[in-house]
């Protein structure tokens, strides 16, 4: 299976190898989509996980008992459709083509491809975009 | 030579029987039918564009406090707003931005917020009080309700034809074309191509000033060429000019006008802008218009220019239609670039829709341009001239 998910580390974890052990212990093929790291401060990492399901439960689970929050990524992002005003300015930026216009020209955003890499955020002149974490 | 007039039209529409259709919906009725029996047929073609037009404002009258006092610098929510007028006359630009939140908020926002009915905090001071106007400053609130007038005048709207955006340098660009990537990281085009007023019209036959619109979900006016105004740019072989040329100054009651097309914009790292959703009708006077208006995205071109290069002669990219630019994608060396819409085009749709259905219902009545655009006005630039020489 594969999960993508937002992982938060507390400041005083943000420093150990923990993404190392997922690997090495667990066996899982893991992708960095995005890591936000500052110090002092909580580190934020955006995680693709793949692997048999049992062996990427107990890759989450050894997370979070080491006290790494974990979030589907899916929950993470909002996209406003009342106030969107459709302009597309979004789907050129897009890096992962998570935001496309259909042949109606109306936007889909499929959540599955987003990295949650903001640009769309900064980008939307109608500020719909919010990324949550 | 004209097959209908003006009237003639009006009178089909006081009637519900005029036979009025998109100009999205013009072009397979001609394809179909050709020009001569389309114009015989078809009696109005409605037009439809929303996208940022960065000369936009309103005025609005507040009406006198007690004591007097003049209205001589003044905020709305924070932003700077126009005073140098009559006592308790301001206008409120688009693109002036909040003193408190930078370009998160401006006067494109404030004008949003007062369509929507909120209620928004007037700040002024009256630094020279008068006999006449001895208040120094007041605070209060206002809204819809409260205020006499509130109109929006839009000094520039409606551009016919956009130049598209792209940028060749290694840096991200933040831009009133929105923000481009590096080394041709995509291409932005603001215009809702084969719907946009002015490219159904291009030698403004029936569009002039004073002709009815539809304005921001309200009723406005042709009030004068937009600034800018510049007719005599390049043309291709269907008359449609290769980049921004004719633009329109646009007037109407903000009161009865509604958000969803009058939207407050931020474009990141450039600032604000007031998306404005503009409709015009256009007459089917003869198989011209009939022609004019049953133009489509593949004939109507653009150039892609390079905004990396900062002068107002940026270098020209490549020549494209806008059915390349709606693909998603257009070609720049080799490699494909993906493309980004800045005007909605499907608001521009609706609003064309919307339009339509006024006209059949009888609600809308089509004007006859009091005075025509000028077509051989010319964009002149500034030059810098030192302070001897002037």
């Amino acid at each position: 299976m594969k999960k993508k998910v937002v992982l938060t580390f507390p400041p005083k974890i943000v420093t150990q190898p923990i993404t190392y052990h997922l690997v090495k212990d667990f066996d899982l093929i893991i992708n960095i989509l995005r890591a936000q790291v500052e110090e002092g401060e909580t580190g934020r990492l955006v995680l693709e996980v793949e692997g048999p399901k049992e062996q990427v439960e107990k890759g989450l689970k050894y997370l979070e008992e080491r006290g790494v929050g974990i979030q589907a990524v899916a929950r993470d992002i909002n996209l406003n459709e009342e106030e969107c005003i459709v302009c597309g300015v979004c789907v050129s930026v897009c890096p992962t083509h998570a935001l496309s216009l259909n042949k109606k020209w109306e936007l889909l955003f499929d959540k599955e491809k987003c990295i949650l890499c903001e640009v769309c955020v900064k980008a939307c002149p109608a500020r719909v975009i919010e990324v949550a974490f | 030579m004209s097959i209908k007039t003006f009237d003639e039209i009006n009178e089909k529409i006081k009637k519900g029987k005029a036979v009025v259709v998109t100009a999205e919906e013009m072009i397979d009725i001609v394809k179909e039918k050709g020009t001569k029996k389309a114009s015989q047929e078809i009696d109005v073609v409605t037009t439809g564009t929303f996208g940022p037009m960065c000369s936009s404002g309103a005025f609005f009258n507040f009406g006198h406090s007690e004591p007097p006092t003049k209205i001589a610098k003044a905020w709305i929510n924070d932003v700077p707003v126009f005073g140098g007028l009559a006592a308790v006359d301001v206008y409120v630009g688009a693109t002036e931005r909040s003193e408190t939140k930078g370009i998160e908020y401006g006067g494109a926002h404030i004008i949003e917020d007062f369509v929507r009915g909120k209620s928004l905090r007037l700040k002024a001071i009256s630094p020279w009080p008068t006999d006449c106007y001895p208040g120094k400053e007041l605070e209060t609130f206002f809204n819809k309700e409260t205020v006499n007038e509130a109109y929006l005048f839009n000094p520039r709207n409606a551009y016919q034809n956009y130049a598209a955006a792209t940028n060749s340098s290694p840096k991200t660009l933040y831009t009133y074309m929105g923000v481009l990537l590096p080394k041709f990281g995509n291409v932005t085009y603001c215009t809702s191509s084969q719907l946009s007023p002015l490219l159904n019209d291009p030698y403004y036959r029936t569009i002039g000033i004073g002709t009815r619109i539809f304005l921001g979900g309200g009723i406005g006016y042709v009030a004068w060429q937009g600034t800018q105004h510049n007719p005599v740019k390049d043309r291709n072989k269907k008359g449609i000019p290769l980049g921004p040329s004719g633009t329109l100054a646009l007037i109407g009651d903000l009161k009865k006008m509604n958000h969803r097309f009058l939207r407050g914009s931020v474009f990141e790292g450039y600032g604000i802008s007031l998306f404005v959703g503009v409709g015009i009708p256009i007459p089917i006077l003869d198989e011209e218009m009939a022609k004019f208006t049953s133009i489509s995205d593949k004939e109507i071109e653009t150039v892609i220019l390079d905004y990396s290069v900062p002068s107002r002669n940026r270098p020209v990219i490549k020549r494209v239609n806008y059915q390349e630019l709606r693909s998603g994608s257009v070609e720049i060396e080799g490699e494909k670039v993906p493309t980004g819409s800045i005007t909605s085009y499907l608001r521009s749709k609706e609003i064309a829709q919307i339009l339509k259905e006024w006209i059949k219902k009888g609600k809308f009545l089509l004007t006859e341009p009091l005075e025509p655009l000028p077509l051989d006005t010319v964009f002149k630039p500034l030059e810098i001239i030192k302070g001897e020489e002037a």
